[in-house]
């Protein structure tokens, strides 16, 4: 069968519209998650089916793509998403997140701030923010219809009762417009602040557990915590080592066996922004040590 | 100086030049056609076709050696290949009946109107190793004859006419569609059976094997097992009536399960059923244990707790598609939520550390 065989972007019009009006309950209705009929996609579930789908019913031929996996373009699973809509929609890809209409993302959220007509999609492997608390859906649906979030409370208690701090540090659950408690899909908590307020539309797509959830843009979003233990969006307190850059999310590379390592920015786009800049970190070539 | 990796691209094209060229395997051993597939290894064909929801012989075999043999890989090619196919209606129910049998036991009467025929099975083969066929040993063709005419109404339902089996009720309404609309709870019947239907063979069977071995026993019986060509008709509305547009093997079981009654429902015989795509009688047979243990509420049963009860459990596991592919997806680069859970033990283990010295200074 050939490419021409799929319609573009490879769903047929049909599912595109069920999605589309999953994506628009959800944006009516910030936070809470839509349950859609997930199709069979050609890549497996938990790599990124539910964001694929949602992408795919958001592209229009006049889109420009990006794709990352763990900040990154050019990881595995990036490159054959990338590829993947490169053959089925023929659309304009980049790297450059400022240039991009569509952002498909993995477990983070750019470096550089969203702007208004820009989508940000993510990848959700488990929507529901109530899961390894309770983990019949039936149930958890109801905790959200009545709003009884008091067992996500006890459970952050009972982390700073244990640990002296809230052991989450990805995936890490916000509440949404004051109602609804959402997954955030596992991205750092670093990531969180750049929820809230952002100017583009966040779209959420779980493809295995057939939901979709969405935030429109400048919706107020919180990270939940406690007056005496404010939330702590923390990252590796250090600089990037290529960039200079000291308010990126920064990736450690093991570089020996003798314990040696370094620290880079995740977020590869920016980060070779700001080389071609002319920003250095420790290790570049003619950089001053740091 | 450090140079983060790249090349995920080229990486990805070698890898899966060199698993085309696996998959080919020693070049000096003749190659597979998907017809040698289709005709020899028909059940795994079945599996396929039972498990990827699509009645395609010939596609079946194409996945099954396009996934060197792994055959839940060949289910999700054939799943991801069954979505993009436009849908033009519905067949009409078809009619079990009225198949054409070719294999029909009974565990519960010794002799019924049809009669029992044993068919192709292993059952009662010894499971000895043969070694004339690793020596390209034709096998003799066996003797054939011309079929009865053979009349075999269900037999389930013969006990239906003495009221001791629990009665069956004609409904009009469509049943949901599993691949059209998203799986929610409560799930009634039709949506269960779908699931399971389509469900893993070594899920379904583990879970039918604990109901035997006590954790919510249902006391089953095969009443009947069949496999048989039933006809497919469909209406077509400019014609005004159904027209058989062709015809798929199907084995279905109906299990009686012995119940001694409860507060709603008299002292009767119940029933699990299951239907399978293809010839597949462990499927088929523990589909139905399965259904008839998920069914404890409709029947005023007590859920004992036992895994087999749980419809939120079974269902939302039995498809492999699913579990295979979040199972895997952990072997998906993690750096990011590795790295926020590295600074989180390390803070941890500061506060920790830093506590005791203080404990230790007082």
């Amino acid at each position: 069968m050939t490419d021409q065989a799929y319609n573009f972007a490879y769903l047929d019009e049909a599912t595109k519209r069920m999605i589309r009006r999953a994506l628009l309950k959800g944006l009516a209705i910030p936070g809470y998650q839509v349950p859609f009929a997930s199709r069979e996609m050609p890549m497996p579930y938990g790599w990124g089916t539910g964001g694929v789908q949602v992408t795919a019913a958001c592209l229009t031929p006049e889109d420009t793509l990006k794709v990352i996996d763990q900040g990154a373009d050019d990881t595995t699973n990036a490159v054959s998403i990338r590829k993947f809509f490169e053959r089925t929609a023929q659309v304009q890809t980049s790297e450059t997140t400022a240039e991009a209409t569509v952002i498909q993302t993995r477990h983070r959220i750019p470096e550089v701030a969203l702007t208004e007509g820009q989508i940000l999609v993510y990848q959700v492997p488990i929507p529901e923010p109530l899961r390894f608390l309770e983990p019949r859906e039936s149930e958890t649906r109801r905790m959200h219809a009545l709003e009884e979030y008091g067992l996500m409370h006890v459970k952050l208690y009972e982390d700073i009762a244990r640990h002296g701090a809230i052991a989450t540090s990805y995936a890490y659950p916000v509440k949404v417009e004051g109602r609804y408690v959402m997954d955030p899909s596992p991205i750092p908590k670093f990531d969180n602040p750049k929820l809230g307020g952002n100017a583009a539309i966040q779209l959420f797509g779980a493809g295995r557990e057939q939901r979709i959830y969405a935030l429109p843009p400048y919706t107020d979003v919180v990270s939940l915590d406690f007056e005496d233990h404010p939330f702590d969006p923390s990252k590796a307190d250090h600089a990037c080592d290529l960039c200079g850059s000291e308010v990126s999310y920064l990736d450690e590379v093991i570089t020996d066996d003798k314990g040696s390592r370094i620290f880079v920015c995740s977020d590869t786009s920016y980060c070779t922004t700001r080389q071609d800049e002319g920003h250095t970190g420790r290790l570049s070539p003619e950089g001053e040590a740091a | 100086m450090y140079v983060a990796t790249k090349g995920g691209e080229r990486a990805i094209d070698a890898a899966h030049q060199w698993l085309a060229d696996e998959r080919r395997g020693d070049r000096s051993v003749p190659e597979l056609s998907v017809a040698q597939i289709r005709e020899q290894m028909a059940l795994a064909v079945n599996r396929v076709m039972a498990e990827g929801s699509l009645y395609d012989p010939d596609l079946a075999a194409l996945a099954i050696k396009q996934a060197r043999g792994d055959l839940i890989e060949a289910v999700f090619l054939i799943r991801a290949y069954r979505t993009t196919l436009p849908r033009f209606g519905a067949s009409v129910p078809v009619e079990t009946d009225r198949m054409d049998i070719i294999r029909r036991i009974s565990a519960t009467f010794k002799d019924a109107p049809g009669g029992q025929i044993l068919g192709p099975t292993f059952d009662y083969t010894h499971r000895l190793l043969d070694f004339k066929l690793m020596a390209d040993g034709e096998a003799p063709e066996a003797l054939r004859k011309e079929a009865d005419a053979v009349v075999a109404p269900h037999i389930l339902q013969l006990l239906d006419q003495d009221g001791l089996m629990e009665p069956l009720t004609d409904g009009d309404e469509t049943p949901p569609d599993l691949t059209r609309e998203p799986l929610e709870m409560p799930a009634d019947r039709p949506l269960r059976l779908q699931a399971l239907a389509r469900g893993d063979e070594g899920f379904v069977l583990s879970m039918a094997y604990s109901t035997q071995r006590g954790y919510g026993r249902t006391h089953a019986f095969v009443g009947e097992l069949r496999i048989g060509t039933c006809a497919v008709e469909m209406e077509i509305p400019e014609l005004g009536f159904a027209v058989e547009i062709g015809e798929i093997e199907l084995t279905e079981c109906e299990t009686v399960n012995q119940f001694t009654g409860s507060k709603s429902e008299p002292p009767q015989f119940t029933r699990g059923y299951g239907l399978v795509m293809g010839q597949s009688e462990r499927k088929s047979i523990s589909m139905s244990l399965v259904d008839r243990a998920l069914r404890w509420e409709e029947l005023g049963e007590d859920n004992v707790g036992a895994p087999a009860q749980d419809a939120e459990f079974v269902l939302y596991h039995c498809d492999n598609i699913q579990a295979t592919g979040f199972l895997e997806h952990i072997k998906l680069p993690h750096y990011v939520d590795f790295q926020s859970e590295l600074e989180l033990i390390r803070k941890l283990r500061r506060e920790a550390a830093d506590a005791q010295v203080k404990e230790a200074a007082e």
